[in-house]
């Protein structure tokens, strides 16, 4: 390895890229298994297990991985092992704050953002190509769920009128495999677009460090590296996202679960066959919303959907802000220690950011509980913070409600 | 916004979208619906011998398109 220059920035970087990789797997089961856990299709230890394992196989099936990162969104020429590292920061950092919201938002759009903000940061306004910027990220965050809203609704309202006359229990137990079977397909396209973003980033650090030539393919320990990286981000399972997705937004049946993963799968494939890629979060989210929309009786719950639009909205510069921050203080510590010490940062912030996600757990126990709505963010933060009090002074027949409309 | 929105492919995500994003999903109910709607049975409580023809169909070509795209995305197609 003497050909690698600074040989531990490098390993920085790789961590800090296969942690994103795992917030990525992570944040994003539940675009594929949301559903098929609030119908109960499948419990929900299993549903995370059969993400995962599909995830790593798509991961291995992945054959083109390119060495770029936010192409045609930065002037690659700027890009440095800072910057990605950066940029990866903000991609992370914000990924873990959708999480403890149970936010669903795009973790592409926040590693693109991330890097957006690293290369502003460094370079300048001229760095970021502003009209890719907004074409290749902003308005397809916007159009994203609209096109997927229209094909859920349209599905479910098809699926709901042909099986009119069949008993609910039939339905139920015949659509479960059929939202098994498309939910599936959106764990392997996830798994095959997803984890090859991570491979082209490490890919992108070892050619900068030296330590393969720059027409290398991408060595075989990165492939599996990435593919269990996020394998076990999706089997950790982000129970947040998952419950407002399959409980928060629509009260799901198998008709409409079934349904809505149709819809994302076939609108996330030709999306990327027509050269038009849209979000997987986005499109997944918006075919739940639809299959609201087109069931008679069944309604979206649109305060809980504004809130993820306004999310999806400031993704980009939020983490910017983050991609910022760090390459600010990567520069302001000067050489490699100001990687390390982004990186130590990086860390504390991910530990404060778990414990206090700890206050109120979230997981395979209790993801499919009665929803209850909540008029906003800060509401969430109140009533986990309320409801941490309570239960340490453990005085017995004060109710969250009531703790909340104290709060307000 | 012509530079900013490719209508075309966006045209063409909508439309084959709606086709098969909607399609299939309603050709499993027209499965459903064959083997388990009003009429499926005849006296003896027996599927009658067309509409297991239809849902075979239905089912068939679903699951054929599965296959179809899960060949796709293992070809690096997405």
């Amino acid at each position: 390895m003497e050909h690698v220059t600074e040989p531990l920035l490098l390993g920085i970087v790789v961590a800090t890229a296969l942690a994103f990789d795992f917030t990525n797997g992570f944040h994003d089961t539940g675009n594929a298994m949301a559903t098929s856990i609030a119908t109960r299709a499948l419990k929900p230890k299993q549903a995370v297990l059969l993400s995962a394992t599909l995830n790593m196989v798509g991961a291995f099936l992945s054959l083109t991985v390119a060495a770029t990162i936010a192409k045609g969104i930065v002037d690659s020429g700027v890009v440095t092992l800072e910057i990605v590292l950066a940029g990866l920061a903000g991609g992370i950092i914000w990924n873990l704050v959708t999480w403890l919201f149970g936010i669903p938002s795009s973790s592409s759009h926040a590693l693109v953002g991330g890097v957006v903000g690293a290369v502003l940061a460094a370079a300048g306004t001229g760095g970021v190509l502003w009209a890719g910027l907004v074409a290749k990220v902003l308005l397809p965050a916007l159009i994203a769920p609209l096109v997927a809203i229209l094909v859920g609704t349209v599905a479910t309202a098809l699926v709901a009128r042909i099986t009119r006359d069949v008993p609910q229990d039939t339905n139920d137990r015949m659509f479960r495999w059929g939202q098994i079977g498309s939910a599936s397909l959106v764990s392997l396209a996830h798994g095959t677009n997803d984890a090859q973003k991570s491979m082209g980033i490490i890919l992108l650090a070892l050619i900068a460090a030296g330590a393969v030539p720059s027409d290398s393919s991408v060595p075989f320990w990165v492939i599996v590296s990435c593919a269990l990286a996020m394998a076990l981000g999706t089997y950790t399972g982000g129970w947040r996202v998952i419950r407002t997705l399959g409980k928060g937004l629509v009260e799901l049946e198998s008709r409409q679960g079934m349904a809505a993963e149709t819809s994302s799968a076939a609108v996330i494939l030709l999306s990327s066959h027509f050269g038009y890629s849209l979000s997987t979060t986005h499109v997944a989210t918006g075919s739940i919303m639809g299959s609201g929309v087109g069931m008679k009786g069944a309604s979206v719950r649109w305060s809980v959907a504004g809130r993820m639009f306004m999310a999806w909205l400031i993704t980009v510069p939020a983490a910017a802000t983050v991609g910022a921050l760090a390459y600010g203080l990567d520069r302001l510590v000067g050489g490699t220690a100001g990687s390390y010490v982004v990186f130590g940062v990086l860390l504390a912030i991910a530990a404060f950011i778990w414990w206090w996600s700890r206050r109120k757990p979230v997981g395979h126990h209790n993801v499919n509980d009665d929803w209850e709505p909540v008029a906003d963010a800060e509401a969430i933060l109140a009533e986990a913070v309320v409801d941490h009090e309570l239960s340490e002074a453990a005085d017995g027949p004060v109710t969250v409600p009531d703790a909340r409309e104290r709060e307000s | 916004m012509q530079q900013y929105i490719e209508w075309g492919a966006l045209a063409n995500v909508v439309l084959v979208g709606l086709l098969v994003g909607a399609g299939l999903p309603a050709l499993f109910a027209l499965g459903v619906r064959a083997l388990a709607g009003t009429g499926a049975k005849d006296e003896a409580g027996q599927v009658r011998t067309g509409r297991k023809v239809l849902a075979a169909v239905a089912f068939g070509i679903v699951i054929a398109t599965i296959v179809a795209a899960v060949a796709y995305i293992a070809a690096g197609g997405h």
